[in-house]
């Protein structure tokens, strides 16, 4: 009974039996929660089950876990049924080893093969295709149903997800993502029989949705139906042009999950191993996001209170993410007004080093490529963004994702597990405990307490971690005391959750003076551009213990004692919320279709 | 219709107003009107007589005359001769194909002798536009006595005892999904009527709803009262416009009257009823398939259980039955459990309608009581296989049953003996095959329906029809061999296995049964370089993509 998940813990006990072998397990409990107890693995395809956020893809519809159900004493009443969704009941009777359930199990992968292209080598899911792994699992050594197969083109029409419905097998997680996590519902069943597969509505391009490019159905698509876009190449290019200097930044959340591409466990912090590898690789300098996290609190810091005081709009919205950003600009133009005007981070990093650092380093910056690298993928459509270039030179000029990066390793034979660890370039490499905080949900709103309470009140906080902030809920409300006043702050990861928050502010129902949030279940530990979780969200939160580590180890945990974020204030943009900061580091946002 | 001295019914239902019964109408009531016989002769607009073969059909009563193929031309043969001189227009009596008689009652008409019509009983009887006319022939006093002298659990029993099963298709008993239905602790329940008739060549709910449509509101009234529900959805496809207008009149007419809305007959009852509809898809005949598409989803099947009675239309307790089971129920009610109980076999009770169609020479609607046997079916009612062919199958269940040869044509038919047979009640489809049909080629065209209507949810459905058409396709294009009959078996019985609704979990039957009984035909494709068993090419309604 170990295993058996936390929500059947107050339920009936019954006795079933699978392969022989007595079980006693609660009432409700589905077969494939069951097996494991005895030693069986089922396999499953279509099956989601991440309950921490609350999504479960219970369409059973790949029929991948088809199992015997045992009637009695008459074979010819058996009957095989999906064990996803059959629930156990008393005297329950289940064979998962019967010719027939075994011949029903691999002949639905090899049926959803037989429409399937032949392209495993060039696949950018090559390895970590749930198709491809199913098909080695159930010894599936021939296809004999060779047929039409499905011919649609791909879709290259957004700068940030690839939708290749050829490779769709139908399994409808990344709608139940889409529609009930997200509440964005852009995903869905279009086409009929052997012509359904997901997409839009009436499958019109990528970028005419309002997709938010959040990347939540990449993360859960089992094949590469949804995939990033791919821009390794351009790094290459970049890298190998004489005339570029060309600067990286890597997010918080890269350094807490890019190990596990390495074989390493989940949560490793990999932050010293990575620099070495950009600098190996041949990136002119390796800064970090980090430092645009310190910059970011700075500035929203002093937008919080400039609002508090100046009785301007409250409560605040961070704006860091931009699938959030997105969202909002879609499905709620009216309250556009509500969030920060701060650039995110990585494009406040970007500004800075084709300013500041420019001017420092005598470089033109029309020679300064950028290259972020995001646990994300719809930063990659932000850096697109036209407001966002400057000088008709995008403030980022290329974006990768983590899963990007971990090829670019392995393209460029560096051995990364036996890496000894370097330390970030500087001036725009000091970072804070804050900033590398933003990577989990909470962190934005937590770092900008800690500099918002020290400048109210004048004092110096002590203990700087906020565990009111801190959780895996998808919404989160708490209230932090700051010299005479209570700061009511919300906090909301999942479009879905920020949905409810924002009907909350548009109904003048909210009393709160900032809230944060995130498109990602859980922050961008749990971005649409990390590795693959597969299903396993303990993996994400092992990602989050290791980013407050991370905090933890930090000497500095304030970004406003970021001496080179002072030192940058000093020496350029005068005050915080001044009149260069105002022109270099916010931004605006436009009222976008509902589609 | 009292003051009258004669009724000339006409029918329009779908299949004679496709013949011009619409102006055979008119032109009868111009011509009566002209000749002064307007007060006489009422002209009555009525449902689907069932003989569609021989439609347009006109029937003059009190003389119980039965006139066939009437044109809009006979009108003043009819009027002239038969009303005002009192003479039968012998050519458009019906002659029986193996006699050279000329018949004129009704009921000595072989098509007619053997049915027995329950669901059908007022089909080409009344005007279905007229809820007076369904009323003085009892209609409504069902409800009332449902509401009115009947406790819930007496009407649920009542159903129960009568053995009434779902004439959908899967055959579940009616009074139990009642009882289910009711038993759930809901506030909000609904009452859904399938009208979503899909299968080929079946249009027994469409008949119905054309020619008796109070009797459906009339059922589903009742149901709701034992159940408990106090609102009701009718779910019928777009392309019924004649049913859907019939149905909106009826609808009207029955709020007017009060037999629909707030308390129904004075009680503290109150239901009422709208329409849903369909754009024709066959799995929304599917009941979860059909919620979805209430609700406004993609028309696609859920797991079951959770079923409709624990949760359904937007979560809430939902019974579904389908047309002809609801037309049923005003006659149990009336009539009692056991007069109905007393027809039929011993698990199926009752009557069914059989829409025949194929090789047949009584192309039509038949209603017949359940434990005839195929032969009375065919060769009685249906007046046997035309230009003396031989029989070779009939198909029962639609696309998803399977075909039944001569030597099941005595078993006496029920929902149980024809699933041991391989086969299935369906909603009602009967297709009959000649000596000429070759049977991969029909196992074809069952198969290129279902594989067209699948939703594509589950991949043994969405994947698997498509590879079992095309290996029939590559079958009876003489590419096959050996090795591919066998994995068309194995693929037949994995869809069989593991689709996630009925609608494909029974689209390999007529392969099973087509391979089961005509194994050397599937063989002789294969192995002989002339195809001697017939047509072999097929060529299908759809581009597959591939060169036969």
């Amino acid at each position: 009974m170990a295993g058996s998940p936390e929500k059947y813990k107050d339920r009936k006990k019954i006795q079933i039996k699978i392969n022989d072998e007595d079980l006693t397990v609660p009432e409700g409990i589905t077969i494939l929660e069951s097996a494991h107890e005895v030693g069986v693995k089922i396999p499953t395809l279509c099956h989601l089950d991440l309950h921490d956020l609350q999504l479960y893809n219970k369409t059973a519809s790949c029929r991948v876990c088809m199992v015997e159900l045992v009637d009695g004493g008459n074979q010819n009443r058996n009957k095989l049924v999906p064990a996803c969704v059959t629930k156990a009941y008393e005297g329950m009777t289940i064979r998962t080893d019967t010719l027939r359930a075994i011949n029903a199990r691999r002949m639905a992968v090899e049926l959803l093969l037989s429409n399937h292209p032949n392209e495993c080598f060039t696949c950018p899911k090559n390895l970590e295709c749930e198709l491809q792994a199913l098909a080695e699992e159930l010894n599936v050594r021939e296809i004999r149903w060779e047929g039409e197969r499905m011919d649609y083109p791909k879709d290259f029409s957004s700068d940030a997800i690839v939708k290749d419905s050829n490779k769709c097998i139908y399994c409808r997680r990344c709608e139940t993502g889409c529609n009930e996590i997200q509440t964005c519902g852009i995903l869905s069943g279009i086409g009929r029989g052997f012509n359904a597969f997901v997409g839009p509505f009436a499958n019109i391009p990528m970028v005419e949705s309002s997709c938010t490019y959040c990347g939540q159905c990449v993360q859960v698509c089992p094949t590469a139906a949804l995939t990033e876009v791919y821009h390794v190449d351009k790094v290459w290019e970049a890298l190998n042009d004489p005339d570029k200097h060309v600067i990286v930044q890597t997010a918080p959340a890269i350094r807490v999950a890019l190990g596990e591409l390495f074989g390493m466990e989940a949560g490793t912090i990999v932050t010293g191993k990575m620099v070495t590898a950009l600098k190996r690789m041949g990136f002119d300098a390796v800064f970090d996001t980090d430092f645009g996290a310190d910059l970011t609190i700075m500035e929203e810091a002093s937008e919080l209170i400039y609002r508090i005081k100046n009785n301007k709009t409250l409560p605040i919205l961070t704006n860091c993410c931009p699938a959030w950003v997105k969202f909002i600009e879609h499905q709620f133009p009216e309250l556009l007004h509500v969030p920060s005007t701060c650039k995110s981070p990585h494009i406040m990093f970007g500004t800075i080093a084709k300013t500041y650092y420019a001017e420092k380093n005598g470089i033109d910056p029309d020679n300064i490529v950028v290259v972020s690298i995001m646990p994300c993928i719809a930063k990659k459509a932000e850096a697109k963004r036209p407001e966002l270039t400057k000088d008709e030179h995008n403030n980022v000029d290329i974006v990768i994702t983590t899963r990007e990066l971990g090829a670019m390793i392995k393209e460029a034979g560096i051995e990364f597990n036996s890496l000894p660890d370097s330390e970030f370039d500087r001036p725009l490499g000091e970072t804070t405990g804050a900033s590398v905080i933003f990577g989990t949900a909470g962190g934005v709103i937590e770092a900008a307490i800690r500099t918002a309470y020290e400048w109210m009140t004048g004092e110096t906080l002590e203990n700087v971690e906020f565990e009111q902030l801190r959780g895996m809920e998808g919404v989160r409300k708490a209230t932090v005391r700051i010299g005479d006043q209570d700061l009511k702050i919300g906090i909301a990861s999942g479009l879905g959750n920020a949905r409810v928050i924002l009907e909350e502010i548009r109904d003048g129902k909210a009393d709160y003076h900032a809230i944060e949030i995130m498109a990602c279940p859980g922050g961008c530990i749990g971005g649409g551009g990390q590795p693959y979780h597969h299903g396993n969200h303990e993996i994400v939160k092992k990602r989050r213990e290791a980013i407050y580590e991370e905090d933890r180890r930090k000497k500095i945990r304030k970004s406003h004692e970021n001496q080179e974020i002072l030192e940058l204030y000093r020496e350029y943009l005068g005050e915080p919320f001044g009149e260069l900061a105002h022109k270099l580091l916010h931004t605006h946002f436009e009222e976008r279709e509902r589609i | 219709m009292a003051s009258t001295r004669t009724n000339i019914m006409v029918c329009c239902g779908t299949g004679c107003l496709a013949s011009e019964s619409e102006k055979v109408l008119k032109n009868l009531e111009v011509i009566a009107k002209a000749r002064g016989y307007a007060e006489e002769v009422q002209i009555i607009k009525t449902g689907c007589f069932g003989f569609c073969e021989q439609g347009p059909i006109v029937k003059v009563e009190p003389d119980n005359v039965f006139y066939v193929r009437v044109s809009p031309k006979d009108a003043k043969d009819i009027i002239d001769e038969h009303i005002i001189k009192g003479r039968k227009v012998e050519r458009l009596l019906y002659m029986e194909p193996n006699e050279n008689e000329r018949i004129k009652k009704q009921e000595d008409m072989p098509f007619y002798k053997k049915q027995l019509r329950v669901a059908l009983k007022n089909c080409g009887l009344i005007n279905p536009e007229d809820v007076y006319e369904y009323i003085a022939l009892g209609g409504y006093e069902a409800l009332g006595k449902a509401i009115t002298k009947m406790t819930r659990d007496q009407v649920i029993d009542t159903v129960k005892r009568s053995g009434l099963r779902g004439r959908g298709g899967g055959g579940f008993p009616t009074g139990l999904k009642w009882e289910i239905t009711k038993k759930q602790e809901s506030d909000v329940k609904f009452m859904i009527c399938n009208a979503d008739e899909g299968d080929p060549g079946a249009f027994m709910d469409r008949s119905i709803l054309e020619g008796d449509p109070h009797s459906v509101l009339e059922a589903m009234a009742i149901g709701a009262y034992a159940i408990g529900a106090d609102k009701g959805i009718i779910y019928i496809r777009a392309e019924y416009p004649l049913a859907i207008a019939r149905l909106n009149t009826a609808l009207k007419q029955a709020r007017e009257l009060g037999l629909l809305g707030k308390n129904i007959f004075g009680t503290d009852f109150s239901f009422d009823i709208n329409l849903k509809y369909g754009a024709g898809a066959f799995v929304c005949g599917e009941e979860t398939a059909l919620i979805n598409s209430c609700e406004g989803k993609r028309g696609e099947p859920n797991f079951k259980p959770p079923y409709p009675a624990e949760e359904g239309y937007w979560g809430h307790p939902t019974c579904v039955n389908n047309v002809e089971t609801f037309a049923n129920i005003p006659s149990i009610i009336m009539k009692g459990a056991d007069w109905f109980a007393a027809m039929g076999t011993e698990r199926s009770k009752g009557t069914k309608v059989f829409a025949l169609a194929g090789k047949i020479n009584n192309v039509g609607l038949v209603e017949v009581p359940m434990g005839i046997t195929l032969r009375e079916i065919i060769f009685d009612i249906g007046g046997g296989i035309p230009k003396g062919k031989k029989f070779k199958a009939v198909q029962t269940g639609g696309p998803s049953g399977g075909v039944i040869t001569e030597e099941g044509l005595d078993t006496p038919i029920d929902y149980d003996s024809l699933i041991e047979r391989g086969s299935m009640m369906g909603s009602g489809g009967m297709i009959v095959m000649d000596e000429d049909d070759n049977m991969v080629n029909i196992a074809k065209f069952y198969l290129e329906f279902t594989m067209d209507e699948a939703c594509g949810r589950c991949g043994p459905g969405r994947i698997g029809t498509k590879r079992l058409f095309e290996m029939l396709h590559k079958i009876s294009s003489g590419k096959a061999t050996m090795a591919d009959l066998d994995a068309l078996k194995q693929l037949a019985y994995m869809v069989k296995d593991s689709s996630l609704c009925g609608l494909c979990q029974t689209a390999p039957n007529p392969v099973i049964s087509t391979m089961k009984h005509f194994w050397d035909e599937y063989v002789a494709l294969v192995k002989d370089e002339d195809h001697p068993q017939g047509e072999g090419r097929y060529v299908p309604k759809n581009k597959i993509g591939m060169k036969s």
